[in-house]
């Protein structure tokens, strides 16, 4: 069973905006929808090995900053060409005042 | 004042699937780490932020004055007085049509998808590319702007081959290679080159594109035909032809004379401060090297992005003329010497260049 992970305290994301997240030698993607929900996605794009977490979050989409390509954040469907491979999706949660994350 | 930089000189292999292309992926140059200029994020997230307002409004005017020349170009039609209509015509659909493509292929230039879309398929269509190609062409040449054997879309090679330069403004060249692109496409027939930049699950949507674009052409020709006019044809195609120069003219100066094969587009690009018909035909994309450090920066927003970083860039061109004082001497010079190209100096408030993998 994945264990939950602290990321960060819930306001250090904005709403409707990402953060990067690093861990166990793995690089991740940390969200607040505009309703401030928590999500997570692997942190890389899947066309070109680029950090989503300096892209643009609109709504429930995250747009790559390299291609502009996009997903949607809580499924991980990719949604505009140059992308073509949905991002894999993990558990997120507020617990405590912090965002938690199941990987 | 610009330095010059030559070295030794080798037989650049343009294509993607050459010597260059093995060469530019062992050393790391093909999908490198690029040069960014520092920009607070929160700083970052504003200047993303996506709007409709400004696009809408520029296309409507696009569409009305599309509308309006073409109108005095059919209503004078037989005597002089069509011809300032048709060169209004000619350069809103053969020149502006180039800068809606690439915004709207970038998704930046309205938030809402759907009119990003419909934009860009008209654009496609006006500028004669088939828009399923274009869209990976571009993407890889933002991936590997300038890298020999990796971009496809490098317009000055080296050493450049001055008359197609030249007679790329008349519009003829290019639209017979671009028309010839798409009646191979849509038989079916797709480029080394072309397979490599798009996915395979892409190449149907390619095919089916370039066909839908040869039906036009052809219903063109019919009509054309058919009503023993040459209007339906200044309407349809030609205009690419004789209306394409603002786009060479603001196009060719992007990156030609600079670097090749470096990873700070501070090297390879230009920015050029313009009149503001020209940028509003360009739609601010002689903001060159900040759309490329930050192409999720929409047009309508370069300018801001242009302050908050000009400090870390080299001094921009002063205007057209100045870019192309500064880039013909350079491709004349390549012609001899291709490994020659211009290197502008940084002002003291900018970081050095990054050059660890330079092999210009
Ligand atoms: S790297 Fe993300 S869209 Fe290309």
């Amino acid at each position: 069973m994945p264990d939950w992970i602290a990321v960060c305290d819930v306001d250090v994301i904005d709403l409707e905006d990402v953060i990067r997240f690093d861990h166990g030698g793995k690089t991740y993607a940390v969200y607040r929808s505009p309703d401030g929900t928590p999500f997570a996605t692997d942190g890389l794009c899947t066309h070109e090995k680029v950090h989503l977490a300096d892209g643009l979050v609109m709504d429930d989409t995250i747009e790559c900053p390299k291609h502009n390509g996009r997903f949607n954040y809580r499924t991980g469907a990719a949604l505009r060409a140059p992308v073509c491979v949905n991002l894999s999706t993990y558990p997120a949660r507020i617990a405590d005042g912090r965002i938690e994350i199941q990987i | 004042m610009t330095v010059a930089f030559t070295g030794e000189s080798h037989k650049r292999d343009y294509s993607l699937t050459g010597e260059d292309t093995r060469h530019a992926k062992e050393i790391g140059l093909a999908n490198a780490e690029w040069y960014h200029s520092e920009v607070p994020r929160k700083v970052m997230k504003e200047l993303m932020q996506r709007s409709d307002g400004p696009a809408i409004r520029d296309t409507l005017l696009w569409f009305a004055l599309l509308a309006g020349s073409a109108w005095g170009g059919i209503a004078f039609w037989g005597t002089w007085w069509c011809v300032p209509f048709w060169i209004v015509y000619g350069v809103m659909y053969g020149s502006v049509c180039d800068s809606r493509w690439h915004e709207c292929g970038h998704g930046t230039a309205f938030r809402t998808g759907w009119m990003n879309d419909v934009v860009y398929q008209i654009a496609s269509f006006m500028v004669v590319r088939n828009p399923v190609s274009w869209r990976w062409s571009h993407a890889r040449h933002h991936t590997d702007t300038i890298i020999v054997g990796r971009d496809p879309e490098v317009a000055c090679k080296r050493p450049p081959n001055l008359f197609r330069l030249l007679m790329a403004y008349a519009g003829v060249i290019d639209m017979v290679d671009s028309v010839k692109i798409l009646a191979r496409n849509s038989v079916g027939i797709l480029s080394a080159d072309e397979k490599d930049y798009i996915p395979e699950s892409e190449w149907p949507k390619a095919i089916f594109a370039a066909r839908v674009h040869m039906a036009i052409y052809l219903l063109t020709l019919i009509a054309a035909i058919g009503f023993r006019s040459w209007i339906p044809i200044m309407l349809i195609g030609a205009p690419r032809i004789y209306g394409c120069w603002h786009m060479l003219m603001t196009g060719l100066i992007q990156h030609c004379g600079l670097a090749e094969n470096v990873t700070d587009h501070r090297l390879n690009s230009r920015t050029v401060y313009m009149n503001p018909i020209s940028q509003w035909i360009y739609w601010n994309m002689n903001y060159h090297v900040e759309h490329h450090m930050f192409p999720m920066v929409p047009y309508h927003a370069l300018p801001k992005l242009h302050a908050l970083i000009k400090h870390d860039l080299p001094e921009p061109n002063a205007s057209i003329l100045d870019a192309y004082r500064e880039a013909i001497p350079a491709v004349l010079r390549q012609a001899r010497d291709p490994n020659y190209y211009f290197r502008k100096p940084l002002p003291p408030t900018a970081r050095p260049y990054k050059e660890d993998l330079v092999h210009a």
